[in-house]
């Protein structure tokens, strides 16, 4: 029974790791930018969440409405200036730029709010609050919560890109710049669209994070960019379903290694990491076969 | 270099009766890198013309067009369209404005379907006479498959998308380059019927063709390019053969082109 709750865990984490790892992928399937900050920027509004909730006593639920837009005005303002400069001048530059954004967004934070961790709604019902089936399996309310968002999310995004103008342009831009210049887009303005969605499921990340853990300076690179990583690189780069596959993956093996030990939880993540980029590099799930 | 901007300012002069020109281009000179892609090429496209541009692998053929339609910049000379300079602005506001060209080898958004890529093209579309279902009137098979992804089509179904994206947008100067790349003459003939019925919609039309006789075939004006520059122009039915001959292979010391003393270069 323990085995089989590890299991259900780690499929309900792996929704957590595929909120992180969707905008992560996106970004990088249309702008070929590798976003090192994005972990950070998940912290900014998991801090600009905290911040908000303080001050106007939102519902904690409830605050993401407000952190959303914020981060997507951001996303398509950091596309239009920092990135987009980078990338006029090569990828490689992106990855400097997104490098350097990360380390002053982690100190930034250090000097203004110090090390100390903070959570989101650590005493509300339904971050606590789990029930049981049988006697072994307890599932938590808010992971359940956090699972469902993150398919909603990944049906959303779906959606938008299949279906309106926006996610059309979007995937003609990632197709063929310059076909697209041709017809009248202006790539710069789609690249930006593309940024404010990606930093739109960001802020849910961050959100979630920090009712899921604690947040910290620190948390971005070191853990939600990582998983974020990692749970790309098994799904598949560029295919939207395989970050909540990769993320499940990640997340069951993270669970079956914490319970053969539990100092093991992250190293068998990282393993199983490690064995599908030496054995399948493209991931379970390949860009080929991405409707 | 003066040469050939002797015969444009001639051409200039010869053509300038003829009303005013909706693109102009004067003495464009682009590099790719080191290297003089154009040397000082001028050309004066008048509404409602077939203007083809003829040459060689390598002429510039494809560097001049791509260069009207902004995706490169040249390093001196200009652009006019519609007697406005266009020489700085950039390639999507051109096509927005009516200069739409349809690159070589297709370029079809290839995860995109038939319909998405007619979307696409339609996005920023000006006012006109094009749409959507008038395209797939013209091309008759179009309507039943557009669902498949384009990777699906054959070369020549590829190149009537591709042809349908840029007439939704419903230009004023629809730019071809090299149609007739990697497809079966047949097909060749069969798209390039279809140009009367896009002429009859108001369009000015600035082809480049390798395939000099389908050039002359449909073109009002043809101008050819060599290594840059320009060896001969005139209306198809003012050149003969061994002109064209000579001014497409630069064959020096022949009494063809204006221009011809430079094709030793």
């Amino acid at each position: 029974m323990a085995w089989i709750n590890a299991i259900i865990q780690g499929i309900l984490t792996g929704g957590l790791y595929a909120l992180f790892a969707c905008g992560l992928s996106l970004m990088f399937g249309v702008m070929k930018v590798v976003n090192l900050a994005h972990g950070d920027l998940a912290v900014v509004a998991g801090y600009i969440a905290i911040g908000i909730i303080a001050v106007t006593h939102v519902p904690v639920l409830w605050s993401f409405l407000i952190v959303v837009p914020i981060m997507a005005v951001l996303g398509y303002a950091l596309q239009r200036t920092v990135i987009q400069t980078a990338l006029d001048r090569s990828v490689l530059t992106t990855l400097l730029v997104t490098f350097g954004l990360s380390v002053v967004i982690e100190n930034g934070l250090l000097q203004f709010f110090t090390a100390n961790s903070r959570g989101i709604g650590a005493n509300l019902a339904l971050v606590t609050g789990a029930f049981t089936i049988g006697s072994q399996i307890s599932i938590a309310y808010l992971l359940l919560l956090i699972f469902a968002v993150a398919v909603a999310v990944l049906l959303g995004l779906q959606y938008f890109l299949s279906r309106s103008k926006y996610g059309r342009l979007i995937r003609a831009v990632a197709d063929d710049k310059e076909a697209a210049q041709l017809a009248g887009a202006d790539y710069r303005h789609v690249f930006g669209i593309a940024a404010a969605v990606a930093f739109a499921t960001v802020a849910l990340g961050g959100i979630a994070f920090g009712m899921y853990s604690d947040l910290d300076p620190t948390t971005g690179t070191d853990t939600i960019l990582l998983f974020a990583f990692a749970a790309v690189v098994i799904g598949g780069l560029g295919s939207l379903w395989g970050t909540l596959l990769g993320g499940i993956v990640l997340g069951v093996a993270q669970q079956i290694g914490a319970q053969i030990n539990i100092s093991d939880e992250l190293l068998a993540g990282y393993i199983v990491f490690l064995i599908v980029l030496v054995l399948r590099p493209q991931g379970l799930i390949s860009r080929g076969a991405q409707s | 270099m003066s040469a050939s901007a002797a015969s444009g300012n001639e051409v200039r002069g010869d053509r300038a009766a003829d009303g005013t020109p909706l693109l102009e281009v004067r003495d464009l000179v682009v590099h790719h890198g080191q290297l003089m892609a154009l040397d000082a090429i001028s050309l004066r496209v008048l509404p409602g013309e077939v203007y083809a541009i003829i040459g060689a692998n390598g002429a510039g053929k494809s560097t001049l067009l791509r260069t009207i339609a902004g995706l490169h910049h040249p390093t001196s000379g200009s652009v006019l369209y519609d007697g406005k300079d266009v020489t700085g602005l950039r390639p999507e506001r051109r096509a927005t404005q009516g200069i739409v060209m349809v690159p070589e080898g297709r370029r079809l958004f290839g995860s995109l379907s038939v319909e998405e890529n007619l979307k696409v093209g339609a996005t920023y579309a000006r006012q006109g006479p094009w749409t959507m279902e008038r395209v797939y009137e013209m091309f008759g098979w179009m309507r039943e498959r557009r669902n498949q992804p384009t990777a699906q089509l054959s070369g020549g179904e590829q190149q009537a998308v591709a042809i349908g994206r840029a007439l939704v947008a419903n230009p004023r100067v629809l730019m071809l380059d090299e149609l007739s790349l990697g497809l079966a003459p047949v097909v060749v003939q069969r798209i390039y019927g279809m140009l009367p019925q896009i002429l009859g919609t108001g369009l000015t039309v600035l082809l480049v063709e390798q395939d000099v006789s389908q050039a002359l075939r449909v073109a009002s004006h043809i101008q050819c390019l060599l290594e840059g520059r320009t060896t001969l122009e005139g209306k198809p039915s003012d050149v003969t053969a061994d002109q064209v001959e000579a001014a497409y292979f630069g064959l020096a010391g022949t009494a063809a082109s204006p221009a011809g003393e430079e094709s030793e270069a």
